[in-house]
């Protein structure tokens, strides 16, 4: 399939502001601005936005620990999420939440997660949502290969395909929940095979391809969105920055790491296709690589000339009503 | 959404019923009243609930407003949190307290803290409808009171009522509040009966009610042990000690000035409740007026409530281990002595 000048940039353009913000996020907790920790998305960008591509600004979506990448394909502000992680009052939650907790109300970003498999019930709750409601909004949940093996998920997907839920189950399979590696963690070599068990579809596509990617996931939203239930998509990824910023990696090798990293970045596989397929010139993407730094520039300085979170008001975020 | 205003003109303004039938009846009307509100949970459907609150209402609302869901706890709350995060306004059903432990991921780290973690963004307007206590056999795994647990989350509010129209009145505002409320029922409750409001029945959460008057002692107390408490202050009275009966009705958030105001009164306190003592929310409230009323008392604040252990099987044994309306008499006279 010939996929449109149009989308391939659009795609490409996302992928790279994720990788961007990571590298940015990254630098700035080197430099000992960031508290607490960080988990970078860079290798699974594909995912998030091959994804949230089909989604509109009232559907839902639940992230993860690893979020920064869910929140900009779900169209995040920059300034906002930068402001978050340097605990600033302009933060998407004024410094009470950071990396693992950014979430997005206005354009349905349900929240990343600090706890593995934490998101799946609430999406499958969003989606029960848009059905008791009866709209065709749908619910997309992304969680890693560790949560495939929380009880949550479990339930949740028995009760999705139970009540025909609008709910597409994401699982970034990037190949170590924490550090174990994916073959100790299931005792079979294809988990979207799970899928059938609940009574839904299971496709794998290789994350780190965005045509596969959208082109699967176009298809399972479109189908949720038609009334026709949940299902399940494996995307097979690797983050190419360890579980989180300072992860020694003492559970991988270096020739791994290299390899992944040489062989197995999704940028540059995008750029590939995009210029061999003569969607667009290598210069064309260069200028918007250089665009996207220019924002990313405004965004990080922005951020740290807002005021810091202030204490005051801390109490007041507890209860809605009191 | 449609949010018709329900009077009730016709009818009675008050009406005997059992607690289990004034909580259905709160469902009912707020179910009426808003067309988000919707009930998810085990057996609630043709079965009505295994203590018989929701029965009638899969016939009036039918099953997408009374949902009955597979033996999955986790799932289940976890969805009731993801419906109330986007706009619906669920009461799930935990058939008892014990399997929240279950599910207590979602009440704990996402329901209670959603909406600070998100610096505000996000409402979670949800209830947890369960039931705990002792007193019917059911042994260690179905007969707790866990209240202690969720008072301890920030981000909770629970809620333990006594009769049934504050159980209403009381429900009611929970459904209403855009805060996860943990609504904590007893089991030995459901058939005790009351005069209710029939129309709309409204009690704010964080008021407490005294229940009795009382001059010499102030007696704190919630759900089930309130009834033996009034019971032991009626056996006091025969003794001229005149109780004051406080029935907290909220344990978060407390109203912790008409129980001050009661201490200032008798300058006695004694706390009741079934759960076991150790870390209950006794020692909670006997901390706070002996932080805010040493002054005023005359004795030390005291705690009577369940022994630590697991509840056990037997009837004789059962009744052992919380506390009895003779144990709260004997209690009341020693911190009089």
């Amino acid at each position: 399939m010939t996929m449109e000048r149009k989308t391939a940039l659009e795609l490409y353009r996302t992928m790279r502001k994720i990788r961007g913000f990571e590298e940015r996020a990254t630098a700035l907790f080197g430099e000992n601005k960031i508290w607490g920790t960080i988990h970078s998305y860079a290798g699974e960008e594909a995912i998030a936005v091959g994804v949230c591509a089909h989604l509109r600004d009232d559907d839902w979506i639940t992230s993860t620990h690893r979020g920064h990448g869910h929140c900009i394909a779900k169209r995040a502000d920059l300034t906002g999420m930068f402001a978050e992680l340097l605990g600033k009052e302009t933060g998407y939650c004024r410094g009470r939440g950071g990396s693992m907790h950014i979430a997005d109300t206005s354009k349905g970003n349900l929240g990343a997660n600090g706890i593995v498999g934490g998101g799946i019930p609430i999406a499958t709750g969003a989606a029960l949502t848009a059905k008791q409601t009866g709209t065709d909004r749908v619910a997309v949940s992304f969680f890693g290969d560790g949560a495939a093996n929380q009880g949550g998920f479990h339930e949740s997907a028995n009760l999705a395909a139970l009540w025909k839920l609008p709910v597409v189950y994401v699982c970034e399979q990037n190949q170590y929940a924490e550090s174990l590696p994916v073959e100790k963690e299931f005792p079979i070599p294809d988990i979207s095979k799970r899928a059938d068990g609940y009574g839904m579809p299971g496709v794998r596509v290789d994350g780190r391809d965005v045509r596969a990617v959208y082109e699967a996931a176009g298809e399972l939203i479109a189908r949720a969105r038609r009334g026709e239930g949940p299902s399940f998509l494996l995307a097979d990824a690797y983050r190419l920055e360890g579980h989180y910023y300072g992860d020694p990696r003492k559970y991988q090798s270096k020739d791994e790491i290299e390899g992944w990293k040489t062989r197995f970045d999704p940028l540059i596989d995008t750029r590939e296709w995009i210029t061999g397929g003569k969607l667009a010139t290598a210069a064309e993407l260069d200028a918007i690589d250089k665009e996207l730094a220019a924002e990313m520039d405004r965004a990080v300085a922005a951020a740290e000339a807002a005021p810091l979170a202030s204490p005051i008001r801390l109490p007041e975020d507890v209860y809605a009503s009191r | 959404m449609q949010v018709a205003d329900r009077r009730t003109a016709a009818e009675p303004a008050t009406r005997e019923m059992f607690y289990n039938e004034a909580l259905g009846d709160a469902i009912r009307l707020e179910m009426e009243r808003d067309e988000r509100v919707f009930v998810l949970g085990e057996d609630i459907a043709e079965h009505g609930g295994a203590f018989q609150v929701t029965a009638g209402l899969l016939d009036k609302f039918g099953p997408d407003r009374i949902r009955q869901t597979p033996i999955s706890e986790l799932g289940i709350v976890g969805a009731a949190v993801g419906a109330a995060l986007t706009g619906l306004r669920p009461i799930v059903e935990l058939m008892y307290i014990d399997f929240s432990g279950l599910a207590m991921d979602q009440v704990v780290n996402q329901a209670a803290q959603n909406r600070f973690m998100f610096g505000g963004q996000a409402r979670v307007p949800m209830v947890l409808r369960t039931q705990g206590g002792s007193g019917r056999g059911n042994a260690a795994q179905h007969s707790k009171s866990l209240e202690a647990w969720f008072t301890h989350v920030a981000g909770l509010k629970v809620v333990m009522p006594s009769t049934p129209a504050d159980a209403k009145g009381l429900l009611t505002a929970s459904i209403r509040d855009d805060d996860p409320v943990i609504f904590i029922e007893h089991k030995l409750l459901y058939r005790t009966k009351g005069q209710v409001p029939t129309g709309e029945h409204l009690i704010p959460l964080g008021r407490a009610d005294v229940k009795r008057e009382g001059k010499d002692i102030t007696i704190v107390s919630w759900s089930r042990e309130v009834l033996l408490a009034l019971d032991a202050a009626q056996r006091l009275a025969a003794d001229g000690i005149e109780a004051e009966v406080v029935d907290v009705r909220s344990l978060v958030p407390l109203d912790i000035e008409t129980i001050l105001t009661s201490v200032r009164k008798t300058h006695r306190l004694l706390v009741v409740h079934e759960a076991i003592r150790r870390g209950g929310y006794g020692g909670e409230i006997a901390a706070l007026v002996a932080e805010q009323a040493f002054d005023d008392l005359d004795a030390p604040p005291r705690r009577l409530a369940g022994v630590d252990t697991p509840i056990p099987y037997a009837a004789h044994l059962e009744k052992t281990v919380v506390p009895q309306v003779d144990d709260i008499v004997r209690v009341a006279k020693e911190v009089c002595s």
